[in-house]
């Protein structure tokens, strides 16, 4: 046993990559119990307004159909603290899109077709979608997502710009963003002597289970949400999504398993979207590049059904030296879908406007834009003052222009030519915070192996493999004698797969029960009694008693880009990242992870975005063939890397979440590239080719 | 999606036959856009014609040195054929250009030139448009709009026809033939697709029950031709313009000279002003973009309103045409991008 060699850090396949390619995965969608119904939802064609009539007889007579559902009749749920979920619950329409009916029914066409004969009527009222930044309903929250302040002063921030010697002004625009994560949101649902039981597509069922219990008046105990397979939630399934709710009304009412799956072109109302942000950033600096005074100011949407404010300004308060700083959200409520978290939620968008605004301070001192953001990596955090339990951003900048062959770069922009291409480079900074939530997990030894049971959720990322990694460790025992279950309620309580918190959080609880287990052996002169050995962990304490630090991970990425000057088409040609974020602990997954962030972050500077239709009040732009994100055409000569990092002030493993790290930087980094090919800012994403022509004069 | 019927004929002449008989009924072969328009709710047929299995699937050489491409021809089939890539390959690259490599294997010829506008309204049956339900209004004319035509239009549609493949054939002066109740006929392929007019909700001059059983291509005008698309994802997106052309030019004059633009309009655009100007003038930069620039005066963009608008089809039309042009003048081998 002492000549065990660690699986933590290897590069160990996914446990479940065969089932997943050979189709024998099943999805939540993919589960029908016998006599399972189908559900369609009728989503609601005006942007604000009252159901005034609802006639359900067409739909009730297409051939199949079962039950239709509508806010007259459908059962009552109990209050909970998302109102995005009290669906059916009366005739307020907030936004287009907003379920209003659903159609129950023997089959799936069936189902279809009787949600599109449900007729209703509508008092519409006036409406307002659009976002502008000078909207009279604009004002300052207390916080933003994450529970992040709202707004943040330090020092004298216009006393100090005023007195710089180098200023950069600049406003940048992100256009609403969606998940669409290749699985819709799908739930089957089914009642059994009073439990629910249903299969949800999610990123964390333990949360799932606690929103049913309170909105159908139940114990946890009579409530079961299995989550085995989950593909990609990118955070829209991060809470419980309409659907589940909708499913388990709709068998409650039919007395019989009832299944809905979301259509794409639902999705974008339904599941939340990253919210569109026009964002100010005022840097004023001295002729050395050091940062005198910064300000972020960043504007958003958000619905009347709740407040969420994408916290686009909180990564100024972590990244530079900031002497005078004033970092500040502000938000309209508009009659629109609510918006939530996607991938990197604050830090996408805030870190695109805030290494744009580097980038020009760079060119503004005639520094190098690795130098310029060497010069200002600061010692401790700015906004909190606290110490960095580690931070390795310089060490990624200087690693990353090492492989990207930097050095040397001509700052000229503009200037490189091959035939009608114009050429460039760019770099950006990433970073993310580290964050952990309690978890419990439960480690048995039995018939001469192990199992181990936590309520993990694994969203296409590698958890399941990852947490089997960190028992065996933890175990002493090799791979092949540890099964791990988790993705059910039923398992030991576990938070959910988001904030890039998963890994960190389930882990801390899977290693800490595994270890108790070992001891527990040990107790027993070395050998499992037949009747098993079991031990039960809990991370709150230990939670509780972490120093405080500022824990975040950080990054650098590269980009070099071609503008092809008489179409517009901006393609990336290379995309390298550098990574630093403690204890890597399995490279396989790892680099997929990070990867896959990087070709969205690439996605988002090119592709992405939708348009808010001002007249009926939804997202143009709702499937896939409208809504563009990258194809592997898109991408090419990519690559992520990462530093060695040692901090001992996280978790037993050492590791920092990689979820979402990737994605953040990404588009600073190609735009910066756009601006070093063709000498033209452009601050309004994506660079689509009609923006990019006009920019560059037709 | 409604209850429909489902016939399956044995030749071309009873599924004409099952086409008149039954009012609203639709031929089906590669169904990628018929079958998703259906889940929509944007097509309901009555019934549907299955004419995959017909024996229109035959690339053949014809008399006068052209080719006939059977309806079924599969997209990806007809991008590869050794003669397609070889006489027209502008054909052959506006194929690899369009869709997926999924879609191009399972759509046919047929059935990509009757494909239907990708305008946002017109898939949207909770919103009103004059294409989909005459009468009903234009959303787009007030809405978003960036992917609308600049030629052609009308106040009732401003909807573009969303092929690469007719863009090609356009420019290849190709014809179609159509099989009807009332027997056989051949329309020009510039012909085939209407402008919207007053009625937007007929996109070609095919009758309900006529079908399409062949598109012919004549001996080629200049042996090299060429396509060229912008679009703003490099793999399975539509054309924002593009434009198809082939070119002969002797002594640095054009001799003959076919041009085709694609996403400006309601049907592919033949510029026939362009080619008018051409002819017999020198093969340089500066000539193409003078024809290009005759031919776009007629451009009547869309303001956007708050919108990004379509005036950025106009340039970026220009500088396609004038790319591929130089390119063909330039006698350098055809490469679709």
């Amino acid at each position: 046993m002492s000549t065990r060699r660690p699986v933590l850090g290897t590069s160990v396949e996914r446990l479940e990559g065969r089932d997943k390619v050979t189709g024998r995965a099943r999805y939540a969608a993919e589960h029908t119990p016998p006599g399972t119904l189908w559900a369609q939802t009728v989503p609601a064609t005006v942007a604000r307004g009252r159901i005034t009539s609802v006639d359900t007889s067409d739909a009730l007579a297409v051939p199949g159909a079962v039950a239709v559902l509508t806010h007259e009749d459908a059962p009552r749920l109990h209050p909970g603290d998302d109102p995005v979920l009290q669906v059916l619950q009366g005739p307020g329409v907030p936004h287009r899109g907003w379920p209003v009916a659903l159609a129950v029914a023997e089959t799936f066409e069936a189902a279809c077709e009787a949600a599109a004969a449900v007729r209703l009527s509508y008092a519409a009222e006036e409406h307002d979608c659009v976002l502008t930044a000078d909207h009279p309903g604009l004002y300052a929250p207390e916080q933003a997502n994450g529970g992040n302040p709202g707004t943040r002063v330090r020092g004298d921030f216009e006393a100090a710009w005023e007195r710089a010697p180098v200023r950069v002004d600049g406003t940048w625009t992100v256009p609403p963003l969606h998940n669409h994560p290749m699985e819709p949101h799908a739930s089957t649902a089914r009642w059994e002597d009073g439990r629910l039981v249903v299969h949800d597509s999610n990123q964390g069922s333990s949360a799932v289970r606690r929103t049913l219990a309170g909105l159908f008046g139940l114990d946890e105990e009579q409530v079961t949400v299995v989550t085995e397979h989950v593909g990609g939630g990118f955070g829209s399934k991060g809470t419980p999504r309409p659907q589940v709710v909708l499913a388990a009304m709709a068998a409650r009412r039919t007395g019989r398993p009832v299944k809905l799956a979301l259509p794409r072109r639902q999705m974008a109302a339904v599941v939340g979207h990253r919210a569109p942000t026009v964002q100010r950033v005022r840097l004023g600096a001295g002729h050395d590049g050091v940062i005198r005074a910064l300000e972020h100011e960043a504007v958003t949407h958000t619905s009347a059904v709740k407040e969420f404010v994408e916290q686009a300004a909180v990564p100024a308060r972590v990244m530079y030296t900031s002497p005078h700083s004033r970092t500040v959200h502000r938000v309209v409520r508009l009659d629109v879908p609510t918006p939530s978290w996607m991938r990197a939620p604050g830090e996408a968008p805030g870190m695109y406007a805030l290494e744009s605004a580097m980038d020009e301070l760079a060119g503004a001192c005639g520094l190098d834009p690795v130098e310029l953001r060497l010069r200002n990596d600061p010692g401790t955090e700015p906004d909190s003052g606290l110490p960095f339990s580690s931070r390795g951003l310089a060490r990624c900048l200087r690693e990353g222009a090492r492989r990207f062959g930097w050095e040397g770069r001509d700052p000229r922009p503009g200037v490189r030519r091959e035939g009608p291409l114009l050429l460039g480079t760019g770099v950006a900074a990433s970073t993310y915070p580290v964050m952990t939530a309690p978890s419990s997990a439960e480690a048995r030894a039995e018939d001469g192996g192990y199992r181990v049971l936590v309520n993990a959720t694994d969203i296409g990322t590698g958890a399941r493999t990852v947490l089997a990694q960190i028992a065996a460790d933890a175990l002493c025992a090799p791979l092949a004698a540890v099964r791990i279950e988790i993705g059910s309620s039923d398992l030991p309580r576990a938070p959910l797969a988001g904030g890039s918190s998963g890994t960190a959080s389930w882990g801390w609880a899977v290693d800490k029960a595994c270890r108790a287990l070992r001891a527990r052996i040990g107790e027993h002169g070395g050998t499992v009694p037949r009747a098993g050995l079991s031990a039960r962990a809990d991370t709150a304490g230990d939670l509780a008693g972490l120093e405080e630090f500022a824990r975040h991970s950080f990054g650098a990425q590269f980009a070099e880009v071609q503008v092809d000057t008489r179409t517009g088409e901006t393609r990336v040609r290379r995309l390298l990242g550098v990574f630093a974020a403690g204890r890597i602990l399995n490279a396989r997954t790892a680099r997929s992870q990070l990867v896959g962030g990087m070709t969205m972050g690439l996605s988002m500077a090119l592709l992405e975005g939708s348009t808010v239709d001002a007249a009926f009040g939804d997202f143009v732009e709702s499937d896939l063939a409208s809504y563009h994100v990258a194809t592997c055409a898109d991408v090419h000569g990519i690559e992520a890397h990462w530093v060695e990092e040692e901090d001992p002030r996280l978790n037993p493993m050492g590791s920092k979440g990689i979820g979402e790290l990737g994605v953040v930087g990404t588009a600073a980094a190609v735009g910066n590239a756009f601006h070093h090919a063709t000498g033209v800012r452009l601050r309004d994403l994506p660079l689509h080719p009609d923006k990019v022509l006009t920019a560059l004069g037709g | 999606m409604k209850p429909f019927a489902y016939l399956r004929p044995a030749t071309p002449e009873d599924a004409v036959g099952a086409l008149a008989a039954r009012p609203g009924a639709r031929p089906l072969a590669g169904g990628t856009n018929l079958v998703d328009l259906m889940k929509l709710g944007v097509e309901a047929p009555g019934t549907l014609v299955d004419v995959s299995r017909l024996p229109l699937d035959a690339v053949e050489e014809t008399d006068g040195g052209g080719l006939r491409i059977g309806a079924t021809v599969r997209n990806s089939d007809l991008a590869a054929h050794p003669a397609v890539r070889a006489r027209y390959p502008a054909l052959s690259q506006a194929l690899l250009a369009g869709a997926s490599g999924q879609l191009r294997n399972t759509a046919t010829t047929a059935g990509n030139l009757l494909q239907r506008t990708r305008c946002p309204y017109f898939q949207d049956v909770s919103k009103p448009c004059n294409k989909r339900a005459p009468g009903s209004g234009c959303s787009a004319r007030g809405g978003v709009h960036r992917d609308a035509a600049v030629l052609g239009a009308s106040e009732h549609c401003v909807a573009t026809h969303p092929s690469d493949m007719a863009v090609a054939l356009a420019a290849l002066d190709a014809v179609v033939h159509l099989l009807g109740p009332g027997g056989a006929r051949t329309v020009a392929v510039t012909d085939f697709h209407r402008l919207p007019g007053e009625h937007p909700e007929r996109d070609t001059v095919a009758g309900p029950a006529e079908l399409v059983t062949a598109v012919e291509l004549p001996a080629p005008a200049a042996v090299r031709s060429a396509y060229r698309k912008a679009r703003d994802r490099a793999s399975y997106a539509f054309a924002l313009a593009s434009a198809a052309a082939a070119l002969d030019v002797r002594d640095g004059t054009v001799r003959e000279v076919r041009l085709a633009f694609g996403g400006l309009a309601h049907r592919p655009w033949r510029a026939r002003t362009a080619e008018d100007a051409l002819r017999g003038a020198p093969a340089t930069e500066e000539s193409f973009a003078r024809a290009a620039d005759a031919e776009l005066a007629a451009a009547r963009p869309l303001p956007g309103n708050g919108f990004p608008g379509n005036g950025f089809k106009v340039p970026l039309a220009r500088n396609l045409a004038v790319d591929v042009l130089t390119h063909l003048a330039a006698g350098a081998p055809g490469a679709a991008r």
